[in-house]
């Protein structure tokens, strides 16, 4: 079947089968930032925007993005928001392996809009889903604070 | 220009957190053959027959392996130095099956769907056999989990596969009985550790083609490329010069990729299809196929006088390796070896036991191997002697640990695998990481303070060394190349696997060169581009493979320094080299000028040196950990509040990314001490096959983590530096059940302290 989707804001036409998760077409269309982890929708590595609000790639039937804005980090890479979390992952040294980051920072990015002063509990809760097996999680979260206290 | 001791971001960093595509599957050529691997359905079997002809006729089919079709060499897949100190007791496919997800037959197809289809039209018919399924009925069991004629080991390594035991170790010193009996107060306890799952984010995944030269290319997610391809030639039958292994980034490994995984099964799609082919493990292959920790059990005696002086420690351990002994010996012994030296003072030590096969899921390198396992026990065990001697645990641990310019028996007697060495710990300020974290807990305040109410507060401790690379075993190698601009590719065989390897070396090498770490550019690691490194394991890169960069930064310095003198037609002695001109006298050249005229104009050369370097000691780095746990005795539910961890790792070359790896190493210990744990059926399937009845701590749980590196000068280190990869995992188990007794005056023994547990025990109590 085909599917129209707007890819970090360029429409495209998609030839995909109607069993094809929508991971597996992003990363067919080679947006390899988008990563597969678990298969089960537990991990947050595959995490993109829908819409501007964040799904688990590996859980959304690529048929239902029809007629959907995706948003990937390749979409991000001149945002002035990405430029600014990553610079405080980079220096807190919590980029270690890397597998995790992209779609950590894509849920940062949503939150930062969905929430207004959001505690390190709130942002904690939020974030829970999106696992990470180097940093033990706590330089990620003193980026995270970083950044929303510069942008405050 | 200082470079070193300075917390630069990772070279490789921006790359990563803007997704570029620079992991293994990113990177497949997009023609690449489907491999997918069907796995046994019983713990243990016989194959009598596979019938793959409805596979093989399935359009887009394009190779179907099995025992049948493939080289038969036995082989180890465990991924360590040469001889290899495990058994050799693999097959790439075998008629026999051992454990719930071993391998019983390849696809190989133009698409996933193709691959998975023609998976369901494999024919296998299994003679079931009896498993063994519990480790401490394994030893002598009826049933024989390696029958295979050609099974073999090196002679260090005493295997009895009629017995199921994979590998034996024994070791003693002094007179243990005549020292247990004279010692006024005697522990004797018995401690289990659980098997846990490595959940890196990547899964293992490979990828392979033929270059032009009719070679064998093998793309690997793995942390040793240079023991892939040695693994490899044995397993297919083909020279090594024949098999090139290259590493992209890597994400997260913690030893679940120092084993080949993937990598046989599609280098042989490769080889008889000629066809690129590519193998991506489902996260529930990853669980079920790979590898785990080996669950352990120890049997702790310790003597010490009134006074808390310990005479003597004696440990009998049992380990289960699972179907296959990969790590079986060596695992072991670093229980003993990278533990019991912490007490130097006994009269008295023994260690020892058995490695015994099961039909479980082999288990196999992770992070602390063996050393995690051991200080749960030992550490605990201190803490009930310190309880029975009316003493803190803090000053018992204060009496008896090792200190700076001291050593350990036990440093010669037990290697990894072998003999070790003989060594002095010449840097060590365990003293003051346990100076320094008590103070940080309040543990004065906190120990001694009232327990009551429904929720308890408690605080407990443990210390922990380790090693930096094995001694006189693994080798790290580095070469520096001149361009003409005056930068420096830096080629290493060392294998950054997130961890910020190609980083600390750069700021090594450009501290050398008195040059920003800009101008390094590092690569790693292709067995046909870099030179030999063992790979990232037993916390060696910053210790071994940072010494041989180095030492070949040294080396290019006086090249440069050479080249200078002939240029300038002056004796060397006259000239001096500042990182950025070449001097001698009044003339000076720049670096840049010099390297241009080097590639084109005169005396032209390319400037390349590579260093070497091998340890004559593995110096270990040592930590404190201390643990706030709050136990609601309602529920039996613990919560880490704080820990604290004081780490002398030498002086570190960047200290932001020796702190992560101390915080990542943490959170791993916490999740083995609280959540994780590995849970097989009656049957050996495994239960916890994905991440939801698999339960890693997640960023909720993660509460305070109080990371402080305290400063240490390790002579033979680069710049000072020890390893620090493995040492944070450590204390954590030990801390917490000691925090959790402390609060509650209830102690769990066997691993993960779950909510369950502690209940039960404090209703028994």
């Amino acid at each position: 079947m085909k599917i129209s989707i707007t890819i970090n804001n360029v429409k495209r036409e998609i030839e995909i089968s109607p069993s094809e998760f929508l991971l597996d077409v992003l990363r067919r269309l080679d947006y390899m930032s988008v990563k597969k982890g678990c298969d089960t929708g537990t991990c947050g590595v595959c995490t993109v925007l829908m819409d501007g609000k964040p799904v688990l790639s590996c859980s959304v039937l690529a048929a239902s993005a029809d007629g959907h804005e995706i948003t990937t980090i390749e979409g991000l890479e001149n945002d002035p928001e990405f430029k600014a979390i990553s610079t405080a992952l980079l220096e807190e040294g919590a980029d270690q392996c890397g597998f995790c980051s992209p779609g950590l920072i894509l849920n940062v990015y949503a939150m930062k809009k969905e929430l207004k002063n959001p505690t390190e509990e709130d942002m904690k809760k939020y974030l829970v889903g999106n696992l990470c097996r180097c940093t033990g999680y706590v330089p990620q979260m003193r980026a995270i604070k970083k950044y929303f206290e510069v942008k405050a | 220009m200082r470079e070193v001791k300075s917390s630069i971001k990772k070279v490789d960093g921006y790359g990563l957190v803007s997704g570029k595509p620079v992991y293994t599957d990113d990177l497949a050529p997009k023609n690449s053959l489907v491999v997918k691997i069907l796995r046994s359905p019983h713990a243990f079997a016989r194959i009598k027959n596979i019938d793959t002809t409805k596979a093989e006729q399935l359009d887009g089919v394009e190779c179907v392996l099995t025992y049948k079709n493939v080289p038969r060499n036995i082989f180890t897949r465990a991924g360590q130095g040469y001889p290899e100190p495990s058994p050799y007791d693999k097959y790439i496919l075998d008629e026999y099956v051992r454990y719930i997800g071993d391998e019983v037959a390849v696809v190989a197809a133009r698409d996933e769907f193709t691959a998975e289809k023609a998976m369901e039209l494999l024919e296998v018919e299994y003679e079931v056999l009896e498993p063994v399924l519990d480790f401490e009925k394994s030893k002598g069991s009826k049933s024989i989990i390696h029958p295979e004629k050609d099974y073999q080991s090196e002679s260090f390594v005493s295997s009895d596969p009629e017995n199921n035991i994979a590998a034996t170790y024994e070791m003693s010193i002094g007179d243990i009985e005549k020292e247990i009996e004279t010692s006024d107060v005697v522990i004797k306890e018995r401690f289990y550790t659980q098997a846990q799952a490595h959940v890196m984010m990547e899964p293992h995944t490979a990828y392979s083609y033929m270059d032009m030269q009719g070679r064998l290319v093998v793309v690997t997610s793995t942390q040793v490329p240079f023991h892939v391809r040695r693994i490899l030639a044995r397993a297919l039958g083909i020279p090594i010069k024949k098999i090139r292994v290259i590493k992209p980034r890597v994400g997260g490994g913690f030893g679940g990729k120092q084993a080949i995984h993937g990598e046989p099964y599609v280098a042989l799609v490769t080889l008889k299809t000629g066809k690129p082919a590519k193998v991506y493990y489902t996260r529930k292959e990853v669980f079920e196929s790979t590898y785990t920790r080996h669950p352990m059990r120890f049997d702790i005696t310790i003597g010490a006088d009134k006074n808390g002086k310990v005479n003597v420690i004696d440990v009998r351990g049992l380990s289960d390796t699972g179907a296959y002994g990969e790590h079986a010996l060596t695992t072991f012994m670093v229980a003993g070896s990278k533990v019991l030296p912490m007490y130097n003072k006994v009269k008295a030590v023994r260690f020892g036991g058995d490695v015994v096969y099961t039909n479980h899921p082999p288990a196999g390198a992770y992070r602390g191997y063996g050393a995690i396992q051991a200080n749960f026990a030992i550490e605990s065990a201190m803490d009930m002697l310190a309880e029975k001697l009316n003493m803190d645990p803090v000053k018992l641990r204060e009496i008896n640990m090792i200190r700076e310019n001291e050593t350990s028996p036990i440093f010669k007697i037990m290697g990894e695998g072998r003999e070790g060495v003989d060594m002095i710990v010449r840097s060590c300020k365990l003293d003051e990481c346990v100076e320094k974290g008590a103070k940080k807990i309040d543990w004065e305040n906190k120990f001694r303070s009232k327990k009551e109410g429904k929720k308890v507060k408690g605080v407990g401790m443990a210390i922990a060394m380790q090693g930096s690379g094995i001694a006189k075993i693994d080798m790290g190698a580095a070469t520096l190349k001149l361009n003409e601009d005056g930068s420096f590719n830096l080629l290493i065989g060392a294998t950054d696997i997130g961890t910020g390897s190609d980083t600390i070396l750069s700021q090594i090498a450009a501290d050398v060169l008195n040059v920003s770490t800009e101008n390094i550019i590092p690569y790693s690691s292709d067995t046909d581009v870099t030179p030999f490194d063992v790979g990232a394991y037993a916390s060696s890169t910053t210790y071994v493979s940072g010494n041989a960069v180095k030492k070949a930064a040294e080396m290019m310095k006086e090249e440069i320094i050479k080249a200078g003198a002939e240029y300038f037609e002056v004796p060397v002695e006259e000239v001096e080299f500042d990182g950025k001109e070449i001097k001698a006298g009044d003339k000076k050249i720049a670096l840049r000028k010099l390297a241009e005229i080097l590639y084109y104009n005169e005396n032209q050369k390319q400037l390349s040196t590579t260093g070497s370097y091998v340890g004559e000691e593995s110096p270990p780095p040592f930590m404190a950990g201390f643990a706030e746990v709050e136990v609601d005795t309602e529920t039996g539910k613990v919560d880490l509040l704080n820990y604290v961890a004081v780490v002398d790792c030498g002086t570190p070359i960047n200290p932001n990314l020796a702190k992560v790896q101390v915080e990542g190493g943490l959170a791993q210990g916490i999740g083995m001490a609280m959540y994780e744990e590995v849970k097989y059926d009656k049957n050996g399937r495994l239960l916890t096959n994905n991440l939801m009845n698999y339960k890693i701590p997640s960023r909720v749980d993660i509460k305070n983590l109080d990371v402080e590196l305290v400063e240490s000068y390790e002579p033979t280190g680069p710049f000072g530096a020890k390893s620090v990869g493995e040492i944070g995992i450590d204390t954590p188990p030990a801390a917490i059940a000691n925090a959790i007794y402390n609060a509650i005056g209830v102690r769990i023994k066997d691993l993960p302290i779950t909510p369950e547990k502690v209940l039960k025990a404090l209703k028994n109590k």
